[in-house]
């Protein structure tokens, strides 16, 4: 099975999916004659055209809204925002229209759009170039929201997104663009949205992330076990719908759950992830739920030390997993 | 029939293409959009609805601009006032009124939006929301998808001049521009944006910005039909020829308060209204139907009786249909949601 990185996997989704149905397409800022601003969409120019790897004018709200219009008419549009930074003057179009288009039509209409932004941080991008957005949309029914991590899952959770009948925002990962890399079958195979994924098995701790972060929890694994810790490892993959039976069986598993992302902690991810844990298993529960997060500023500054402050690490992930497992 | 109207000395409808059979239903249409509003208003009064949002002295150019689509292909995205133009485009007073009364069987929403937020795919009338102006980049993207699909149809999106600030409406005109797309912008230009008045929500002309974005921009007195039916034709025509969109600016007065829960005296004289009230479109093109010899008194009489018998009827059978049942709040959230999963999967 090939290797690839998961900027890779990203680029060959489109790609497979372009070639399947000639319907799905993608638009946005410099996705065309450049290949994006990353190399995402390098090659899809060429290969399908420039309606079908569409630069748009620079305009978030238009490319959500006209992928949106497309997608009601049939199109099965992968709309790219070139950071989640800048994706907020699209956020009217993506909540207040792609998400309840077939709840307010009553099913008489749907918006089978993907949206693609890359998050995250540590790439000296300063305030406006590394947030990871989630909260905003999550909660927001109506909507589904996967973040990959592995290439495998970069690859079949877009094909998964291209495929679905409703709106999917597809938050990647910009630091695991080249850092990341894995096996990715050359085949034709989807990753369905809403199943979480256990990346390792372990006993004493059960540590619950998403997308980045769940390298420096792999590598505090690694190194744990040989403290005698042993960590089970849960990729949510979907943040909505968050696959509830996943993430009680992993913490059944252990009794002891951290929670991991690199989003703001107040009102994140794992606020509703700890809340589910809470509401079904308190009383099976050997430690208090633990929550490491991106710390509740509006955003990482551009300076080193500031950067690197705000940032997971693979040592801030391993001594909160060491304290975990101490309790 | 009292006389046909090639013998007449005005023909401009024939000119411009419309049977008097054509120009006989365009003033239907008004007349029904009318009554169907006054109907809604006396419904809101009397405590049988909740609210009405009124297009009282806008019917003219809606139908108008119907009837110069192509009702068999085209889409549409209208905006919360346009009775006239949904009716023309094929949706019943029955319709309307199961949205009026919110039940179960309305085709717009099932009885989950406000009255006047159309959706009827069947009609490509394309589901709408309540914040302004988002249905013009939907429209851009409908237009986006003929081009690409290479098909014959054009899109065609309405809003009001107060919503024409919205940063959609100007990037939605930008990407059709660009990408010379058939896409048909009309706006309504109805002098109040709730209560601010023209002077306070623009500087310069609606139609003029149309120039920034390279396509046209044209100003058309919404109250007069055929020249908004002339205009929107050849609108559609530029569209459909690969000319890319057009921007009209439907110049109108808003009769009706902002909805039944304004007091538009508030801001505004009644001396004012009148004034425009005497403007009114709709007393207009039935003298222009008379004095073509194929009206009459005798002909109004007969529409306004069938028209309040068809409300009458309508009215009956919205206000007995049943409402959606509370379980089905749930549904529909995702594609293929069983009844009472909705959003919890």
């Amino acid at each position: 099975m090939p290797v690839m990185d998961y900027i890779d996997a990203i680029r060959l989704a489109m790609k497979e999916e372009m070639e399947r149905d000639e319907d799905v397409f993608v638009l946005g800022e410099d996705v065309g004659v450049k290949g994006g601003v990353f190399t995402t969409t390098k090659g899809l120019h060429e290969q399908f055209g420039e309606y079908r790897a569409m630069d748009t004018p620079l305009a978030e709200s238009a490319i959500a809204g006209v992928a949106i219009g497309a997608a009601m008419y049939g199109m099965k549009p992968i709309a790219e925002m070139q950071y989640s930074d800048f994706m907020f003057p699209a956020t009217n179009q993506i909540i207040s229209e792609a998400a309840k288009i077939r709840y307010r039509s009553n099913n008489d209409w749907t918006c089978p759009i993907v949206i693609r932004a890359p998050i995250g941080g540590g790439i000296f991008g300063g305030l406006y170039h590394s947030q990871c957005p989630e909260s905003v949309f999550f909660g927001t029914p109506g909507l589904k929201i996967v973040a990959p991590y592995r290439p495998y899952d970069a690859k079949g959770l877009l094909k998964a997104a291209v495929r679905d009948a409703d709106p999917v925002i597809y938050f990647e990962n910009k630091k695991c663009y080249k850092l990341i890399n894995g096996e990715v079958p050359e085949d034709d195979y989807i990753v369905p949205i809403g199943k979480a994924n256990v990346l390792r098995e372990g006993d004493d701790i059960t540590v619950i992330g998403y997308s980045m972060p769940l390298r420096f929890v792999e590598q505090a694994a690694e190194e744990l076990q040989q403290e005698g810790i042993s960590a089970h490892i849960l990729d949510l993959r979907t943040l909505q719908p968050l696959d509830k039976e996943a993430i009680l069986e992993a913490v059944r598993k252990t009794g002891k759950v951290l929670i991991i992302h690199e989003d703001n902690k107040t009102g994140g991810v794992g606020a509703e992830v700890s809340a589910i844990i809470a509401e079904e298993l308190l009383y099976e529960l050997d430690a208090p739920i633990m929550r490491l997060c991106g710390p509740d500023v509006p955003a990482m500054p551009i300076n080193p030390p500031g950067e690197k402050f705000f940032l997971l690490n693979k040592d801030k992930v391993k001594e909160a997993m060491r304290q975990l497992a101490l309790y | 029939m009292t006389g046909t109207s090639s013998a007449s000395q005005k023909v401009r409808h024939l000119e411009l293409g419309l049977s008097d059979e054509q120009a006989i239903d365009m003033y239907t249409m008004m007349v029904k959009a009318r009554k169907f509003d006054e109907r809604m208003l006396l419904l809101q009064r009397a405590g049988k609805i909740n609210f009405h949002v009124s297009g009282i002295g806008q019917e003219v150019a809606q139908v108008a601009a119907a009837f110069a689509l192509d009702r068999e292909q085209d889409y549409f995205l209208p905006y919360y006032r346009d009775y006239g133009f949904v009716l023309s485009v094929g949706m019943t007073f029955k319709e309307l009124l199961l949205s009026v009364f919110a039940k179960a069987e309305d085709p717009n929403s099932g009885g989950r939006q406000m009255p006047g937020h159309f959706g009827h795919k069947k009609l490509r009338i394309v589901t709408g929301s309540s914040p302004v102006t988002t249905q013009v980049p939907h429209a851009v993207g409908i237009a986006l998808a003929a081009k690409m699909k290479k098909k014959p149809f054009v899109s065609f999106v309405t809003f009001g001049e107060g919503s024409s600030n919205q940063g959609d409406f100007h990037e939605g005109c930008n990407f059709a521009g660009v990408h010379k797309l058939p896409v048909i912008l009309m706006c309504e230009n109805n002098q109040y944006a709730i209560s601010v008045p023209v002077h306070k929500q623009l500087a310069g002309k609606v139609a003029d910005r149309a120039i920034g974005y390279g396509f046209p921009g044209v100003q058309v007195d919404g109250n007069d039909a055929l020249e908004v039916f002339r205009i929107v034709k050849e609108a559609r025509d530029r569209a459909v020829a690969g000319e890319g969109p057009t921007l009209i600016e439907a110049m109108m007065y808003r009769l009706s308060p902002h909805s039944t829960s304004d007091n538009d005296l508030a801001y505004r004289t009644k001396e004012e209204v009148d004034e425009h009230r005497a403007k009114d479109g709709i007393p207009r093109f039935k003298q222009y139907l008379i004095d073509c010899g194929i009206w009459s008194e005798e002909l109004e009489a007969n529409l306004h009786a069938s028209i309040k018998k068809e409300l009458d009827e309508a009215t009956e059978y919205g206000d007995k249909a049943p409402f959606p049942t509370p379980e089905s709040t749930m549904w529909h959230v995702y594609e293929n949601d069983a009844a009472g999963q909705g959003g919890n999967r």
